[in-house]
């Protein structure tokens, strides 16, 4: 029984991705003024010529930032549950 | 568990070049492909390499668990302090104010298509470096976690 | 149709790792379904930015021609970094309830615990 509605669920969700997905065009990208912008400017903006690095690191740094502290929050996850109790 | 003679000699051999060459990757991020995540994970696959090749105690000889705490601990901080520095000089958080004509990494790039000049780009490359650090420790803090978590039950 | 397969690869493959978090019993595999979900979101965002006949966004000696996206890009890499920190800790998760109940089976899980 949970087995079938699984199934059922997968599909549901498949479906439903591959609608909204029908609606996008590829090779024309919908929304590219700020890409535009970046790729232009990077260069005498930030001094950057990977235009990847300079909207990771200086267009977009908060995103950077809070990527960081995210893995630093995992490692310190995983350091904290295999931590060595006391009582064992 | 210990790999054979032929692993851990083939590990203490590529383990200098797996190391040249993710700081090549870390400190051509703002000119080729790649940058401080990318060249932070191969230097953690180098360190993986010597957790794989040895035994556990052996191996957290050369690879510290303090070592690599610090590491990620500094390099977090380093790239906090470096994109706080810009509010020191009265500009923006992330403020790129070493770029055009600072003393680091100043150089002018002309624009369009340009060959690679190491000297450019200012906060970039010193935040690439910092992610780096970071990633390379944290990746290993996690590595060993789980490598201590799997040798109790062996 | 035939110009909308990157996309329909996309939701092949959502459609593979939904399908194998839901229906394996065992953790390690829901791991990697959630692994294959992750791989399908940073395929639909490479895919997303992609223009025809574009290089790579890095002017370092590039040829002539209009380039690629790049936030989209820079969004993968930060995709790439939180698929593989939440992979960290669930394996995690995982070692601690094989440590606590000898399996990572989700049915031996939940008997033991009642």
């Amino acid at each position: 029984m949970r087995r079938r509605l699984s199934i059922v669920l997968t599909l549901l969700t498949v479906m439903m991705l591959g609608v909204i997905v029908t609606g996008l065009s590829f090779g024309e990208p919908g929304a590219a003024p700020m890409d535009d912008y970046f790729i232009e400017n990077s260069q005498s903006e930030s001094g950057a010529n990977n235009v990847v690095t300079a909207v990771l690191f200086d267009y977009r740094g908060l995103d950077t930032l809070g990527e960081a502290a995210v893995l630093f929050t995992a490692a310190l996850g995983t350091t904290l549950i295999f931590r060595r109790r006391r009582d064992d | 568990m210990q790999m054979s003679r032929i692993v851990r000699t083939t590990a203490d051999i590529a383990f200098p070049f797996i190391l040249v060459y993710g700081f090549y990757i870390i400190i051509h991020g703002h000119l080729t492909p790649g940058g401080g995540f990318q060249g932070g994970a191969i230097l953690a696959s180098a360190m993986l390499l010597l957790l794989l090749a040895y035994r556990y105690h052996e191996s957290i000889r050369h690879v510290r668990k303090t070592m690599m705490k610090t590491l990620e601990s500094g390099g977090l901080l380093l790239f906090a302090f470096t994109a706080l520095s810009a509010m020191a000089l009265g500009a923006g958080y992330f403020y790129n104010w070493l770029s055009p004509g600072g003393v680091l990494f100043g150089d002018i790039v002309e624009v369009g298509s340009a060959l690679a000049n190491l000297n450019t780009a200012g906060l970039i490359p010193i935040m690439n470096l910092a992610v780096g650090i970071e990633v390379v420790g944290a990746v290993s803090v996690i590595l060993l976690a789980l490598l201590s978590g799997i040798k109790e039950k062996i | 149709m035939l110009t909308q397969l990157p996309y329909l690869a996309v939701v092949l493959i959502a459609g593979i790792g939904i399908a194998t978090i839901l229906l394996k019993k065992n953790l390690i595999k829901m791991i990697m379904g959630l692994g294959v979900l992750t791989g399908s979101a940073n395929l639909f965002l490479v895919t997303l930015g992609y223009r025809d006949g574009g290089i790579a966004p890095i002017y370092t000696s590039a040829p002539e021609g209009v380039m690629v996206l790049s936030t989209v890009q820079a969004m993968t890499v930060t995709n790439i970094v939180i698929g593989f920190a939440t992979t960290a800790l669930l394996l995690a998760f995982a070692i601690m309830l094989y440590r606590k109940y000898g399996s990572v089976e989700t049915g031996d899980i939940r008997r033991l615990r009642e």
